[in-house]
């Protein structure tokens, strides 16, 4: 009775585990099967399987212009936040100075703010400059709200290295700047790595900050969405379904690495 | 922050002070959040007392602060309803997530890091994308509807999809990851033998968890239901592609105001209103919750 | 880096070392010379400033006043990397993200040495671990990594080298093990050492002269030996070992001997272990030195009569009794299990006596208790 309802729940947990994770990939599946439609205008209905689609990733009008643009704006926001936000992360993690709460709280808001509200809040001062939106209204604006994540990413890496590791090397002839080349730096370089990682995704999948900055620029997510009314082509799927497994593929082999870093040689 | 400042412990000489160096560190960071957040939020409370002008899209500042009133009576059925259905969607994704989160951190043995991945994976799978596919597989040709129909479960007459119950799955589905990653977080750090030491203190597996397990996974719940609630509440797309006229959320009305019909004014006093609405909101469920350490 | 390093050496001195945060006073104007090639320990219970000590030598911790020398040169205001001092930290701090040699060739590198490899290889030798030079230190056993740890400071030959808790995370047996390793690496290196801990066993196995610290000052210093036989405070006395500290007053002289009144009976103590200045003290006596006599058989020297054994514990090579004395005191007797006789039994009338020169007499305005009630967890 009791090895029953043990095995039971044991089972339970597992089973839900099963079914929340077919919930989360179910749409990612459909995706994917859908980038092998041999469709005819709208890729709606399953008309047979094709390699046409991925042979021909940009064979339909601006999807290539859209991913160029994305992932050009990407590089760039993930590189100028990345930048930005682990500054403000070492001078949190590692100085005492006034102003700490203003600046966490300056961190937090975005976050904490809903990206329609970042979005045409921004608009409104874009619009009040006179400024002509676009390509740099874009990065600007994903800079903004890709910061806060690269300051709280990184700020927990430098919280969870021991602080006698730099002591040991100030205690072995370090001076201050050899100690951050040689010992906080290469510490907290995965974490950095990771905050980047995190800023492009979140960056190029952004849609509402920059549907409102955009003016005449399309990305990858506002050709979507601006092409779903009147069907998608199958080669959208291909784009999302060819991110989907070079992340994923970047993301197991940045684990990789770094637990044979760990192991060593 | 507290726990920096906590794991230096008593080499209080950690922290550098009196030093010119933080501030130069802080300023690139902090000026651009200033331009780009403090300064827009500023100019939109401004925008929202401005009356039209001349031309269209022309508006001239008259600090006519009735405008916040105007458009809050104007849009208060999008308001309750955005609150309603983020609501929902939050305990929704917290009844997914929590069990999914326990089983990776108590459950899951070496694949550990393997499902964690899996969790943030359909991140990068375009987030339009994974919408309009919920929309397909709900929708009339869509697999679901069809084995509903074939099962004569539902009539023809019936639609799964432009329905307020697939503008909350979809934003639950939105959002899981959010509520996935913070409660794995907090689970994750209980010591199991606190849980076996409650078995051995005479409490079944119910009672563990519910007096154990659970109070001291709150941290990842707030996190969590946080994480979930403030984005859901301003989304716009999943009542777009997956909702109707009649399941427009207050996102649908200010991004219409915005860049379709251009009246700035309106939709200014009403992004303001909801950041204030969630913002105070926040306040009263932290406090209530009793966490002080969100970042 | 700059080699004002090799150059100090000789004695170290702290003189009137203070180290204050806010209103707790971690460190309390410590005085004190550690003679160059010494094992020195700073022996004491947590939070007693024993590592704020340490710290401060290192240059982790700026003292709030006072001032620190090794041999003629001043260090309190160098940087940690200016001090030709080297720390094996708790926990060992080895670089994660760099291979064992190279955690161990840090310092050298820092410092422009020329041999690195050969320097490095030679350490590795001498802890017996030169196979595990291409290793990453989290593939390693902790007492590896404790060794690593010795390796990687002794590699630079600084004028001293500080050890804090450095066996703390060692299991007991380990733990043995070490201790006599590193008294041998000592002997070898010829280096200052000066090691922290608040474990009186450790302590006395490998240091030379132990500092009893307590409440941020020095309560005695000596050769262990020294420390145990002859304490000359209630904190060390309990410390260091367990002590019987009994309430009286000093009645009489006969001697050599004070002759002290403990609740109506007469017991003797040498003067020159007589550490209080008035009639009043604390009459001590450790509890492997007090024998049990049943009737008939009272051995000669000091005599307590009137005890009742009111607990015992076997613990193989002695038997610990609790024995009450008429005035309701409880007092610790440790008997050898070396006379084939079985132990005695709960409730036995017993009659305690001891060697007069044995005994010890305290400050009797000290808190009898002090020192013993301690946690020796430390962090």
């Amino acid at each position: 009775m009791k090895t029953a309802t043990r095995w039971f729940s044991r089972n339970l947990i597992r089973i839900y585990m099963v079914l929340g994770f077919s919930y989360l990939f179910v749409p990612v599946l459909y995706t994917f099967i859908f980038s092998f439609n041999d469709y005819v205008k709208s890729n709606l209905v399953w008309r047979g399987f094709t390699w046409n689609n991925w042979k021909q990733p940009c064979g339909v009008l601006d999807v290539c212009p859209a991913l160029g643009n994305s992932i050009k704006i990407g590089l760039l926001a993930t590189f100028i936040a990345t930048i930005l936000g682990t500054l403000i992360a070492f001078a949190l993690g590692r100085y005492a100075f006034k102003g700490r709460a203003v600046t966490n709280t300056l961190i937090f808001l975005p976050m904490a703010s809903p990206e329609l509200v970042l979005g045409a809040s921004l608009l409104t001062i874009f619009l009040n400059l006179g400024m002509n939106l676009g390509f740099w209204t874009i990065v600007i604006a994903h800079v903004m709200f890709c910061i806060s994540f690269v300051v709280v990413t990184v700020k927990a890496r430098i919280a969870s290295l021991d602080p006698r590791l730099e002591q040991a090397a100030m205690d072995l002839y370090a001076d201050e700047r050899e100690t951050f080349r040689r010992v906080t730096f290469p510490l907290v370089a995965p974490g950095i790595a990771g905050a980047a990682l995190l800023a492009f995704s979140l960056s190029f999948d952004d849609f509402i900050i920059t549907n409102f900055n955009s003016g005449t620029t399309i990305t990858f997510p506002l050709y979507v969405y601006t092409h779903a009314e009147r069907g998608l082509p199958a080669q959208a799927n291909v784009i999302g379904s060819a991110m989907f497994f070079l992340a994923l593929i970047i993301v197991v082999l940045g684990q990789v690495v770094s637990k044979k870093r760990k192991v060593g040689a | 922050m507290a726990a920096v400042v906590r794991a230096s412990g008593t080499a209080t000489s950690e922290l550098k002070k009196k030093s010119l160096v933080p501030y130069l560190l802080l300023a690139p960071g902090l000026l651009w959040l200033a331009l780009f957040f403090v300064a827009p939020i500023i100019t939109l409370v401004g925008t929202a007392t401005k009356t039209p002008g001349a031309g269209i899209g022309e508006f001239i500042q008259t600090y006519r602060w009735a405008n916040y009133w105007d458009a809050l009576t104007g849009a208060s059925a999008q308001f309750g309803r955005s609150f309603l259905y983020a609501f929902i969607a939050t305990l929704l994704a917290l009844a997914i997530a929590y069990p999914l989160a326990y089983g990776i951190a108590f459950k899951s043995g070496k694949y550990k890091n393997i499902l964690l991945v899996l969790v943030v994976a359909p991140f990068f799978c375009s987030f339009i994308l994974r919408t309009i596919a919920w929309k397909q597989i709900l929708g009339q040709n869509g697999p679901v509807y069809r084995t509903l129909l074939d099962l004569h479960l539902i009539s023809s007459t019936t639609h799964l999809t432009a329905s307020v119950p697939a503008v909350i799955i979809g934003l639950a589905y939105n959002f899981l990851p959010f509520m996935t990653l913070p409660l794995y977080g907090s689970l994750e750090r209980i010591d199991p033998r606190v849980l076996e030491a409650s078995g051995d203190l005479y409490a079944n597996a119910f009672t563990t968890f519910r007096k154990v397990t659970v109070p001291l996974s709150m941290p990842g719940v707030v996190a969590g239901t946080l994480l979930t609630f403030i984005p859901a509440a301003g989304d716009y797309v999943n009542a777009e592609i997956l909702g109707n006229p009649s399941t427009k959320m207050i996102g649908n009305v200010i991004n219409a105001q915005f860049l379709n019909t251009q009246d700035y004014p309106t939709a200014a006093a009403l992004s303001f209103i909801l950041m204030i609405a969630i913002s105070i909101m926040v306040m009263i469920y932290v406090r209530k919750a009793g966490t002080e350490e969100l970042v | 880096m700059p080699d004002a390093s090799t150059s100090a050496k000789g004695d170290l001195k702290l003189v009137n070392l203070t180290k204050s945060f806010g209103e707790f006073k971690a460190v309390d104007d410590l005085t004190l010379t550690i003679p160059e090639g010494s094992f020195f320990a700073l022996l004491g219970p947590s939070g007693c400033g024993k590592t704020t000590t340490l710290r401060m030598i290192a240059g982790l911790e700026d003292p709030t006043s006072g001032k620190i020398s090794i041999g003629s040169t001043d260090i309190t205001d160098k940087r940690p990397y200016q001090r030709p001092v080297n720390t094996v930290f708790q926990n060992y701090a080895l670089f994660p993200h760099l291979t064992i040699f190279e955690n161990i060739a840090f310092g050298l590198r820092r410092r422009g040495i020329k041999d690195v490899k050969a320097q490095v290889d030679k350490v590795l030798n001498l802890v017996e671990l030169p196979h595990l030079a291409d290793r990453k230190p989290t593939q390693l056993s902790g007492g590896q990594q404790q060794r690593i740890a010795v390796a990687r400071a002794i590699v630079n030959r600084p004028a001293l080298l500080l050890l804090d808790e450095p066996l703390g995370a060692l299991d007991l047996k380990l733990r043995r093990q070490m201790q006599i390793e590193l008294k041998w690496i000592q002997t070898e290196v010829g280096l200052t050492f000066v090691h922290v801990t608040h474990d009186q066993e450790e302590a006395m196995t490998m240091a030379d002269t132990i500092a009893v610290m307590n409440e941020g000052r020095i309560e005695q210093m000596g050769t262990p030996a020294e420390l145990y036989d002859n304490p000359k405070t209630a904190f060390v006395a309990n410390f260091l070992g367990q002590s019987n500290l009994i309430q009286g007053s000093i009645v009489d002289s006969d001697g050599d001997y004070h002759v002290v009144d403990l609740h109506g009976q007469k017991v003797k103590v040498l003067k020159s272990r007589t550490h209080s200045k008035t009639s009043s003290v604390l009459y001590a006596i450790r509890p492997e030195k007090l024998r049990i006599d049943t009737d008939g058989h009272i051995r000669p020297g000091n005599v307590f009569k009137g005890g009742h054994i009111v607990d015992v514990s076997y613990i193989g090579v002695s038997t610990q009794y609790q024995v009450e004395m008429p005035w309701g005191q409880e007092i610790m007797v440790f008997e050898q299990n070396d006379d084939g006789i079985p132990p005695l039994d709960k409730g036995d009338e017993v009659t305690l006596t001891f060697e007069p020169a044995f005994a010890f007499a305290l400050d009797g305005s000290q808190d009898a208790t002090a020192g013993s009630e301690v946690n020796p967890e430390e962090e």
